[in-house]
């Protein structure tokens, strides 16, 4: 039997009585916090449950990428919220990590110049706050736009006004799912191409040839079920066609050039980071500049990178909700704005808006860990 | 030793938590008695509205909502200023009401059913009777707002503005742009620059809003009127005797009104033998005393702040820049539909 004895010789039994016995007093407290909150709450009618969820919304969206109206539920005017968030994130994360390789690259070049402006456009970017940044270019973008009436048309049907952008959207016929098919069994048909090749040893790149002819030769075949629904200026505005808000644009702006700077700064300390006798060796083996550079240097740098690119990439998915500033209805403007304030029930709504954002970080740095784990140094 | 060590440990953790269990709630102190302990009101207003809540370089507090809260602070202390004034956004002022953070909530809140009943206040009577209204660029040539289909509205989040906006342009089959701000500073200034067509809130507010322009004879206000929106300060449920204090308040000054005291003649009326007159100011009766205050409650708010005439005269009306008639929010003898329970 487990005497208080035993806990007094026994260390590794104390060390866990005691921790045991601190997580239990601690379970309490949480507990009695809890339930003195919620009972507070209720008893002054501060809604705590999620009732309002199914409850109609009310009020519009200007950008919903699912189908919405008032009469639609609170419970969707979060779905249309989240989107809007991922949308400028997941759209925002590779022009971000294209911009801040290349400067980070261009920082290392030997040409003068090159090397001088991009240092002068990082330092910049990088210290003034991204607040000041996103207004910067909400109202000077905004202020230099014409208005509908005036706008900026460019070829192809695109118009672009201080509305938005407005481009054709793709209207599909029915018979355009044959299409889709077909670019379905175009991937089967590359994929085999292409393991094919590897095996004969031969141009690995035509496996692209199945991609693109089929479904190509089936939208001829069928007779081209593509129509393009154009933009046309109707009163005040533009109706018809796909259209890019300038909140969306000037959101998506700031946070590229802003997360790009700070990603180039990581890429040039990868780079920088990698022993330079690993490239003198490649010279010495003969490999040209560009070679060792793809070979040797890269994939080098690239475990130093991928961390700190990490959290670049939760960087910019958390500084899209500054897009409260600017009108943007992305997730904390949609949820924890308009839908807290019309229902009140102020801890749901941030309780679920902050479990978001976490699960949406701890998803992305999950990715993000399984691909460095591939590329990491192996210890022997 | 170490017996000591774990035994003091545990004590003290045993005892911790103890205490949280059985600290539960304070005392249940009413409103009145926290305010009158305090010193002073706390009064949650909005800080960017010229005619309902504004302050100046220096600090100082004018509106008509501000002007309400030192007639509250009036009636308890015999000193409008003894008020605190806590600037809220139509996001957070009933979170600041329901978790006690201001006693009084006097921010041109529309009082409706699902802010009564959903959040746990009580709107304590309506004091100034408003609706939704829509301004548009002169140059436009737009008479009415069913001209409006397809446009872009610029509209402050999270007010009944959003949600009036989107039944009318529904109710009449029109599309529309809605595009939404956190402050109506921010709205305002998005129209200015051309990115909506049109402005959407309330009337008085555009008046406001309008005079607060580069040019404002560039924009109209369309006649249209497409909600109602009853303005009324608001406190917590839960405290009878302080929302009939502050209920009250409201409606003594209509009735001062109503029996012709003002701040300027309301020591004559003190020796009249009216009988409304004498019931209001307290010579006869003791009707203070039913809502927690004394005899010469009502002297106190007509001499420190005004009747409802003066208080609107002063921030709305002629006195003011903005100039807003009388309307609706005269009073029922006089065409309009403010209307006070009497005092006796």
């Amino acid at each position: 039997m487990l005497a208080l004895s035993s806990l007094r010789r026994d260390a590794v039994l104390r060390g866990v009585a005691i921790q045991v016995l601190f997580l239990g007093v601690l379970a309490l407290l949480v507990y009695e916090a809890v339930a003195t909150g919620l009972a507070n709450m209720r008893a002054h009618h501060i809604p705590v449950d999620f009732s309002f969820w199914r409850e109609p919304a009310g009020f519009d969206i200007d950008q919903h990428l699912i189908p919405y109206s008032p009469a639609s539920t609170y419970g969707r005017a979060f779905l249309v919220g989240l989107l809007n968030t991922l949308l400028v994130a997941a759209i925002g994360i590779v022009p971000a990590s294209l911009l801040g390789f290349a400067l980070g690259a261009a920082r290392l070049s030997r040409n003068f110049l090159v090397a001088r402006l991009a240092a002068i456009y990082v330092e910049a970017t990088r210290n003034v706050p991204l607040l000041l940044q996103l207004l910067f270019w909400y109202n000077a973008v905004l202020e230099a736009l014409p208005s509908p009436q005036r706008s900026l048309a460019l070829p192809g049907h695109v118009y672009l006004n201080d509305r938005g952008l407005f481009l054709p959207a793709p209207v599909f016929a029915p018979a355009a799912v044959w299409v889709l098919v077909a670019f379905g069994f175009g991937l089967f048909g590359g994929l085999a191409c292409w393991f094919w090749a590897k095996r004969m040893d031969s141009w690995r790149s035509l496996a692209v040839l199945p991609v693109i002819a089929f479904p190509l030769a089936t939208y001829f075949a069928i007779g081209q079920p593509l129509g393009f629904d154009v933009p046309v200026l109707k009163g005040f505005n533009f109706s018809g066609g796909a259209k890019l808000l300038p909140e969306f644009i000037a959101l998506l702006f700031s946070l590229v050039l802003y997360t790009a700077a700070f990603i180039a700064e990581i890429v040039r300390a990868g780079i920088e980071g990698v022993p330079k006798g690993q490239g003198e060796a490649a010279s010495a083996l003969g490999l040209r500049e560009a070679e060792a550079r793809k070979y040797v240097i890269i994939p080098q740098a690239m475990r130093l990178i991928v961390p700190p690119l990490t959290s670049q990439y939760l960087n910019l998915f958390k500084n899209s909700s500054l897009a409260v500033f600017i009108g943007y209805p992305d997730l904390i403007q949609v949820f924890a704005g308009t839908v807290l304030n019309q229902t009140g029930a102020a801890v749901p709504v941030m309780a679920t808006t902050m479990a978001v954002y976490l699960s949406v970080s701890l998803l992305t740095s999950l990715l993000m860990n399984l691909y460095n784990r591939r590329i990491a140094k192996v210890q022997h | 030793m170490f017996s000591a060590m774990l035994s003091k440990k545990l004590l003290f953790c045993v005892f911790f938590g103890l205490a949280l269990a059985v600290s539960s709630g304070d005392a249940d102190a009413t409103t009145l008695d926290q305010v009158k302990q305090r010193g002073y009101l706390i009064c949650g207003s909005n800080p960017g509205l010229p005619g309902f809540g504004l302050p100046d370089d220096n600090g100082n507090w004018t509106g008509f909502d501000v002007d309400f809260c030192r007639a509250v602070a009036a009636t308890i202390f015999d000193d409008p200023s003894k008020v605190k004034f806590l600037p809220l956004t139509a996001k957070d002022r009933f979170t600041a009401l329901q978790s006690g953070e201001v006693d009084v909530l006097a921010h041109n809140t529309t009082w409706t059913l699902s802010r009564e009943a959903g959040q746990g206040l009580l709107f304590t009577g309506v004091n100034f009777y408003d609706g939704q209204g829509f301004m548009v660029r002169g140059k436009l040539n737009i008479s009415s707002a069913l001209e409006l289909s397809g446009a872009s509205i610029c509209v402050q989040q999270g007010t009944t503005s959003e949600l009036n906006i989107a039944d009318f342009f529904h109710s009449h089959q029109m599309s529309y742009e809605p595009v939404a701000f956190a402050t109506s500073d921010e709205a305002v200034k998005a129209y200015e620059n051309g990115r909506c067509d049109a402005f959407a809130t309330d009337s008085s507010a555009l008046y406001v809003e309008r005079a607060k322009l580069a040019d404002p004879d560039a924009h109209v206000i369309l006649p249209e009127i497409i909600s109602k929106e009853p303005f009324s300060p608001a406190v917590r449920q839960g405290d009878d005797q302080w929302f009939n204090l502050v209920k009250w308040v409201n409606f003594v000054m209509l009735d001062a009104e109503e029996a012709d005291i003002s701040s300027a003649n309301v020591d004559d009326k003190m020796k009249s033998e009216d009988p409304e007159a004498r019931r209001i100011l307290g010579v006869e009766g003791n009707f203070g005393e039913g809502l927690g205050l004394s005899k010469d409650w009502a002297y106190r708010i007509i001499k420190h702040v005004g009747n409802y005439a003066e208080v609107f005269e002063r921030n709305l009306g002629e006195g003011s820049p903005l100039r807003i008639k009388r309307g609706l929010n005269a009073l029922w003898t006089h065409g309009g539909i403010q209307y006070a329970p009497p005092i006796r």
